[in-house]
């Protein structure tokens, strides 16, 4: 894992002194709400529906047992016993004293953290793949870049107040697990002629306009990757518009410019930066790769299981992926129990999986875009062992990429912007799908429900997607179909007329019949979608 | 009735102007009648709250009930943690907000 040299604990450091002296100025009369706003926001603090939320940045997703630690600490000592892992690979507090949050932040910063650009119309936490350097199939580890990334990123003058927030996403496998192709600039890196590089897509995103990002250029070499990305945000954030707020991300300006056009402006742009001599030096990058190293593995272990418990045989089978190392596993941990709250854990909770993540996974975890946690490298034969600690800890759901691994956003319980709840939808739909059996027999169903059309619960990329919305007054759902955010990435499109909150668990319920009716051998239900077309999903839903 | 709700500034708690100061319980919300955005504004000038404003509702046999469904979760608490709402003990507490 990367750890803070010197100069990045100082710009930590300093900025908890700073948000100190403004939170004081403000207790004390001396700063206006409109002066104070942007500067909370700028250390991840909103005002939402019931509190103060703050956001703390989880880079790339990456965390050590003791950053983890930490966030329970935090958890518990400042929030009301539990914190909300989010679809950005951060976490949340819901409950959180402004009188506090300089504590907070200080408490962060004494662990390598912080809730810097995790909100305002900056480039946002860097995001990344969360098999990141323990996959099989990557071309480079993606930890470097977007570790590198977040460097020159942070309080990048240039880039602090664009037209709209920004958001980065990088990996290095052919499947994507991460949405890449839905941020702002999404970067796979790639191998061509045994040369790294990224291929790189812009203008991607969800919200009220979703779209997948088009590939603007197919192979930067890693040398010019930096001003090539430079290059794609300074075109952005000259001709970004910033008299609509809701026509001001990347997306539009590619879709209005048209792609050839973007990426004639941005070639423009980057035969001046290459004058420019503004790349990173490459001992640089192989600073910071050298903190990626893969860790001494042991050899000679086995990759033999003792599946004679059911249960345990059923988690490996869906909780369990495939890891580069021979006698390893990555372990993925649900954070979405039946019923439950999806993405939320409680303190003690947050604790446990710091303590296992010590014992058992060479001290490291990670936070996924579908709100749950990863162990990257536990031994095979210490499977059993950390299986038995998560269940007895209501942490072992074996529900992995099932239609009862859902992914919600706060929605109206929580969210000032929301239209709709939408954890009590998710709740109902596992407990339906599971209480009937249905959920094992549907296998891969990535289903995504978001309560505004801001998409925070990446409505647009589930396989099913719901969007809450607000009718006269009252919840109301719409259902989509066929979206994806993985490799085969696409917008889903809505079924027709809304429903209330149990009509539209019954809706999800009738489409996933008629997917177990139609589909045919290793079909999974996006690709019955796909095959059918939408008339007979309609047919079965509102027929 | 008109309904003026903030949060406090220091702690973000949501609050009710009660007539003769701020509550954190709904159910002592008074009407502020076309009072409400005035008071809100002389409240945030005196740092007592932030985000001020004023919400259509009705008096009912349970006391003050906002006519939006966002007012009545922010006079609850959140719908899935009963635990964390006023009214931790009551079961009915989904059927009050919807």
């Amino acid at each position: 894992m990367y750890q803070y040299d010197t100069y990045d604990q100082a710009m930590v450091d300093a900025r908890v002194e700073e948000f100190r002296d403004q939170v004081k100025r403000r207790l004390e009369g001396k700063m206006t709400e409109e002066q104070f706003r942007p500067l909370r926001l700028m250390n991840g603090l909103y005002l939402q529906l019931h509190a103060y939320m703050l956001r703390v940045a989880v880079p790339y997703g990456t965390l050590s047992a003791r950053q983890m630690r930490m966030l329970g600490h935090i958890a518990r000592k400042y929030d009301k016993g539990y914190g909300h892992f989010t679809t950005r690979q951060n976490i949340q507090y819901n409950w959180i004293k402004l009188s506090d949050a300089p504590d907070i932040l200080a408490d962060l910063a004494s662990v390598e953290m912080h809730a810097i650009q995790t909100s305002g119309n900056c480039i946002r936490n860097i995001s990344a793949d969360q098999y990141a350097g323990v996959a099989a199939d990557e071309a480079a580890d993606p930890r470097p870049w977007a570790e590198l990334l977040r460097q020159w990123s942070s309080f990048h003058p240039e880039f602090t107040y664009l037209p709209r927030k920004f958001k980065i996403c990088v990996i290095a496998s052919p499947e994507d697990r991460a949405a890449m192709r839905l941020h702002d600039i999404g970067l796979e890196l790639v191998k061509k002629d045994g040369v790294v590089g990224a291929r790189v897509f812009v203008g991607g995103g969800m919200g009220r306009t979703p779209m997948v990002a088009p590939e603007v250029n197919p192979f930067v070499t890693e040398d010019e990757l930096i001003s090539y990305v430079e290059a794609c945000l300074r075109v952005y954030n000259r001709y970004g518009r910033r008299d609509n707020k809701y026509k001001a991300r990347i997306k539009i300006l590619v879709h209005e410019l048209g792609v050839e056009e973007y990426r004639r402006q941005v070639a423009e742009e980057f035969a001046h930066m290459k004058t420019l001599g503004l790349n990173p030096p490459r001992e640089e990058l192989a600073r910071i790769a050298e903190h990626f190293a893969d860790p001494a593995y042991e050899t000679g272990l086995s990759d033999d299981l003792d599946r004679s418990d059911p249960d345990f045989a059923l988690w490996v089978d869906r909780n369990v992926a495939q890891h580069k190392q021979a006698g390893y596993a990555i372990v993925n941990i649900s954070l979405k129990p039946i019923g439950g709250i999806p993405g939320d854990a409680s303190a003690e909770q947050i604790e446990l999986m710091a303590d296992l993540a010590e014992r058992y996974s060479l001290d490291e975890l990670r936070v996924t875009h579908a709100q749950n946690i990863v162990l990257p490298y536990v031994k095979k034969a210490e499977l059993y062992a950390l299986w038995q600690a998560l269940e007895a800890n209501g942490l072992g759901e074996p529900n992995l990429d099932l239609v009862t691994d859902i992914i919600a956003c706060p929605g109206l319980d929580y969210c000032s912007l929301a239209n709709a709840r939408s954890i009590p939808v998710a709740q109902k739909i596992a407990q339906r799908l599971a209480s009937n059996g249905k959920d094992a027999e549907i296998g891969e169903l990535k289903l995504k429900i978001s309560g505004c059309i801001n998409a925070c619960g990446h409505h647009h990329a589930g396989h099913i997607g719901i969007l809450g919305v607000d009718r006269k007054g009252t919840e109301n759902y719409q259902l989509l179909l066929g979206g994806s955010g993985a490799e085969d990435c696409s917008l889903g499109t809505i079924t027709g007329p809304g429903f209330d909150e149990n009509g539209i668990v019954d809706a999800v319920e009738k489409a996933t019949d008629l997917y177990l009716a139609q589909r045919t051998e290793g079909e999974r239900f996006l690709d019955t979608y796909r095959r059918l077309g939408m008339a007979p999903f309609k047919e079965a839903i509102y027929g | 009735m008109k309904i003026l709700t903030a949060n406090d500034l220091a702690t973000g708690d949501v609050v009710w102007w009660a007539g003769d100061g701020w509550s954190r319980l709904l159910v002592e919300a008074i009407d502020t009648g076309d009072k409400g955005e005035e008071i809100g504004k002389h409240e945030e000038i005196a740092r007592h709250v932030v985000a001020a404003y004023v919400v259509d509702g009705e008096m009912t046999a349970d006391g003050p009930r906002p006519a939006h469904i966002k007012e009545r979760i922010r006079g609850l608490g959140p719908t899935v943690r009963p635990d964390l709402t006023l009214k931790p003990e009551a079961s009915d507490l989904t059927q009050w907000v919807i």
